[in-house]
């Protein structure tokens, strides 16, 4: 059997979350961009910069939330590192390091993703022009994945990328529905408005759910039926329920098929947030507070991919209060 | 002769009075038949959708500025550089009476210095050479290999004699472009190569790694073997991926690696796993600031007492930079002749040891006429090339000569070959040096052609890449 060098184990890892991260957000920019207008038209930009934590970041460059600042600021601006251009970027440079195990293919198309992404020009964001530009950016991150598919060798590489991708993408739904929650929050008067069902069918299609969850729903959007499907469906590939079974299984074959020793704390913390989400109705989890559940879900991410990071990536156990503890003298 | 879609390639083409590598060979009259059927706009274009094709499949080599990485292709050009069978059976077997004579050197070195105490070579050039490496005294390494992996420069003067001018027995790179470039030819020119008869390139990676595994510890079934690089900011990484691509071996960097107990392992995702053959792409000093310089963070702290008890085997050896030095090249003729009794098939450029008083008088009284070089490790500084200098470098470099003889060679200028070579508004001649490699396990493999590089600034005598020189495809026929 042949082994894996740790360091390759972090970097696919890491590719595989930067490339899905991409994805999400240039999907969360279309949606907004296409489907969110309020009854007046116009789009809260702002709620983006909440939902990945950037205010500071963002105001310190830009004065207001303006769709062009928003826009520039998340898919070309090299120096704002949860920008698309930033994460193609951190994928390319996994994948430099990556080359001996990654294929041809692999390489060639980020390589070429990144550079044609350093080449968009001011019309390419302009307004009208911006679905195409985001549905390219979209596509280029499937094309990936595509290939990935159909071209890396399924050894334990394989796994790894697995894991961060759905890790990766279970994170990014929360935050989805975090936007929408976001946008919610001001106006709860318009909870179950048409405005709000047409807001909840923009956040489905952002998560390419639309249509599966009308196969599902055929008879109306309802709040918490959008959220369950989104945290609790089985067979939707984009749900946090289905992303957790898919790193459970990678995981599991790591451990049984690879004999790899180490990952039983990463396998717990998998059965845990598995186990809440098995158990869990949508209308329990909106009765204690949507927020606070995504808040839940996120940390428990966090956790695992540090568990991870420890048992196979060569990292150092963080302490579980490293920043309430003293320093070391 | 213009026909009605312009220019072919090589109508305008006048080498002027340098030995041109297109024109004086007997082989390439089907090439050059080929070549005249193309325009020079065909060229033009195939030349730009192959440069594309190597930026995005990366074949770059890094420079890093302040901010940011900025990856540049190794400039290729499109029209090959063609070696007869008899001309490359001439090279290869001067480059294998070399790399044995070398292998034959760097042992005697490191053991019983026979070639000093019978005065071949001055013992104060080897012992006091920067690359020898006195930790190395008394290791024995598999079947005496030191220089596994060699890359001789050759260049051809206007005689059309293959002379050897440099011998690189460190960490010689370039062999990936010599098989990308192939496989970028193949791609772009598929008529220009059909039915030529061109010697294959892409085994050398097997090659390669038969010979790592030929090397290995004593009693290993299964070596495993790794390519060590200094990481993704060294310019020759893409070289480093490519390597360890063509051998199927993980690509490790320093911290990747661990010694305990006098054994060498690398960090896996199941625990450690011993490595037993390393092919490193990092220069003595940084391998193991155990043994050399202590604030060195690419290699591996331990390495060479792993080494020295025989637990792992280094491609190359450490401590093979004695044997390709400056001034121990002007020796090289006579070091052949001692170890091998033969002749060497490929002679130096003609070299006048300063330190030999004989030497010193012929450079001191034709100064004007000769490239005076320093021996020491300065890589290109001090050369005067007395043809171009001033009245004040000639004093001066005369001045230095006289001061210190001991660090001094002079050779005559050699007016090198060129080759047809596509520039902006045609094609002219561009002068071209070549590095065949040699591969050596138990025995010795050259990869049939090498790299040709190629000076793209007219005029210009540097070919080197750092210096805006680019590469061409060359072709050794069946």
């Amino acid at each position: 059997m042949s082994s894996l060098l740790s360091r390759y184990a972090d970097c696919i890892f890491w590719l595989a979350r930067f490339v899905e991260r991409a994805e999400n957000l240039a999907r969360i920019l279309d949606v907004n961009e296409t489907f969110s207008r309020d009854a007046r038209g116009s789009q809260n930009w702002l709620s983006i910069v909440q939902l990945n934590a950037d205010e500071k970041r963002f105001f310190e460059k830009h004065p207001i939330a303006t769709a062009d600042a928003v826009i520039r600021f998340y898919v070309t601006d090299i120096e704002n590192p949860t920008s698309i251009i930033s994460a193609i970027r951190a994928a390319r440079e996994n994948a430099r390091t990556l080359r001996p195990l990654i294929s041809t293919e692999m390489w060639v198309h980020l390589n070429v993703f990144y550079n044609r992404l350093k080449q968009i020009d001011k019309a390419e964001l302009a307004p009208g022009a911006m679905t195409r530009l985001l549905t390219w950016i979209k596509e280029a991150c499937q094309t990936h994945t595509g290939i990935t598919e159909g071209t890396f060798f399924r050894d334990q590489g394989w796994y790894f990328y697995q894991l961060g991708r759905y890790i990766e993408r279970a994170d990014q739904t929360t935050r989805l529905l975090d936007i929408k929650y976001h946008l919610l929050l001001p106006k709860s008067a318009d909870v179950g408005s048409p405005v709000d069902a047409s807001q909840w069918s923009a956040l489905l299609r952002s998560a390419a759910g639309y249509h599966a969850f009308r196969r599902l729903h055929s008879n109306g959007i309802t709040p918490s039926r959008v959220a369950g499907f989104l945290l609790l469906n089985h067979r939707f590939p984009r749900s946090v329920y289905l992303c957790l079974r898919e790193v459970d299984q990678n995981l599991n074959e790591l451990r049984s098929r690879h004999s790899l020793r180490g990952g039983s704390d990463a396998c717990n913390a998998v059965d845990e947030l598995h186990a809440i989400l098995s158990t869990k109705t949508i209308d329990e989890i909106l009765d204690a507070g949507l927020h606070e559940f995504i808040d839940l879900i996120q940390c428990q991410l966090a956790d695992i991919t540090n568990r991870l990071a420890v048992a196979f990536f060569g990292a150092m156990p963080t302490m579980p209060d490293a920043e309430a503890a003293p320093a070391p003298q | 002769m213009t026909n009605e879609r312009g220019d072919s390639v090589l109508s305008g083409y006048d080498p002027h009075e340098f030995y041109c590598e297109m024109l004086r060979g007997e082989a390439n009259q089907p090439i050059r038949d080929r070549l005249a059927n193309l325009t020079i706009e065909a060229l033009q274009r195939r030349s730009a959708d192959a440069e594309a094709e190597l930026y995005n499949l990366g074949i770059t080599f890094t420079v890093y500025s302040a901010k940011d990485a900025i990856d540049r292709i190794l400039p290729f050009d499109v029209i090959p550089r063609v070696l007869s069978p008899k001309e490359w059976d001439h090279i290869e077997r001067g480059v294998i009476q070399r790399v044995s004579a070398i292998n034959l050197l760097l042992d005697d070195i490191y053991h019983d210095q026979k070639i000093l105490k019978d005065g071949i070579v001055p013992a104060e050039l080897i012992l006091g050479n920067a690359n020898y490496r006195p930790i190395m005294q008394g290791v024995d390494l598999p079947y005496k290999s030191y220089v596994n992996i060699c890359g001789t420069d050759i260049v051809r003067g206007a005689d059309g004699q293959f002379l050897v001018l440099e011998d690189n027995a460190r960490t010689p790179s370039g062999v990936s472009y010599v098989i990308e470039n192939r496989h970028m030819m193949a791609r772009a020119f598929p008529d220009l190569m059909n039915g030529i008869g061109i010697r294959p390139v892409d085994n050398y990676g097997l090659m390669l790694q038969q010979a790592m595994q030929e090397i290995a510890p004593k009693g290993i079934i299964e070596p495993q073997v790794a390519l060590l690089s200094p990481g993704t900011y060294n310019s020759a990484y893409f070289e480093h991926v490519f390597l360890a691509r063509e051998m199927g071996v993980p690509l490790v960097e320093g911290r990747d690696l661990v010694i305990e107990n006098d054994k060498v392992y690398m960090r896996t995702t199941g625990g450690l796993a011993q490595v037993h053959v390393i092919y490193r792409r990092l220069n003595d000093d940084f391998l193991d600031p155990e043994a050399f310089l202590p604030e060195s963070m690419l290699g591996v702290p331990g390495l060479m007492r792993a080494y020295r008890a025989g637990n792992v085997s280094l491609a190359n050896a450490v401590g093979t930079g004695v044997a390709d030095d400056k001034a121990v090249y002007a020796y090289m003729p006579r070091i052949i002749k001692y170890y091998l009794g033969e002749e060497a098939i490929l002679p130096n450029v003609e070299t006048h040891i300063c330190r030999e008083p004989d030497a010193l008088k012929y450079t001191l009284d034709n100064m004007e006429n000769l490239v005076v070089k320093p021996v020491g490790e300065a890589g290109g500084y001090g050369i005067t090339i007395g043809p171009k200098a001033t009245k004040e470098e000639l004093a001066e470099a005369r001045e230095k000569l006289i001061e210190d003889p001991a660090n001094y060679i002079s050779q005559p200028v050699i007016s090198l070959s060129v080759s047809p070579t596509l520039v902006e508004g045609g094609v002219e001649g561009r002068h071209v040096d070549l590095r065949p490699f040699a591969i050596t396990g138990e025995k010795t493999w050259v990869l049939p052609g090498g790299l040709t590089r190629v000076a793209l600034r007219r005029g210009s005598l540097v070919v080197n890449s750092s210096q805006g020189g680019g590469s061409k495809d060359t072709w050794v026929l069946e």
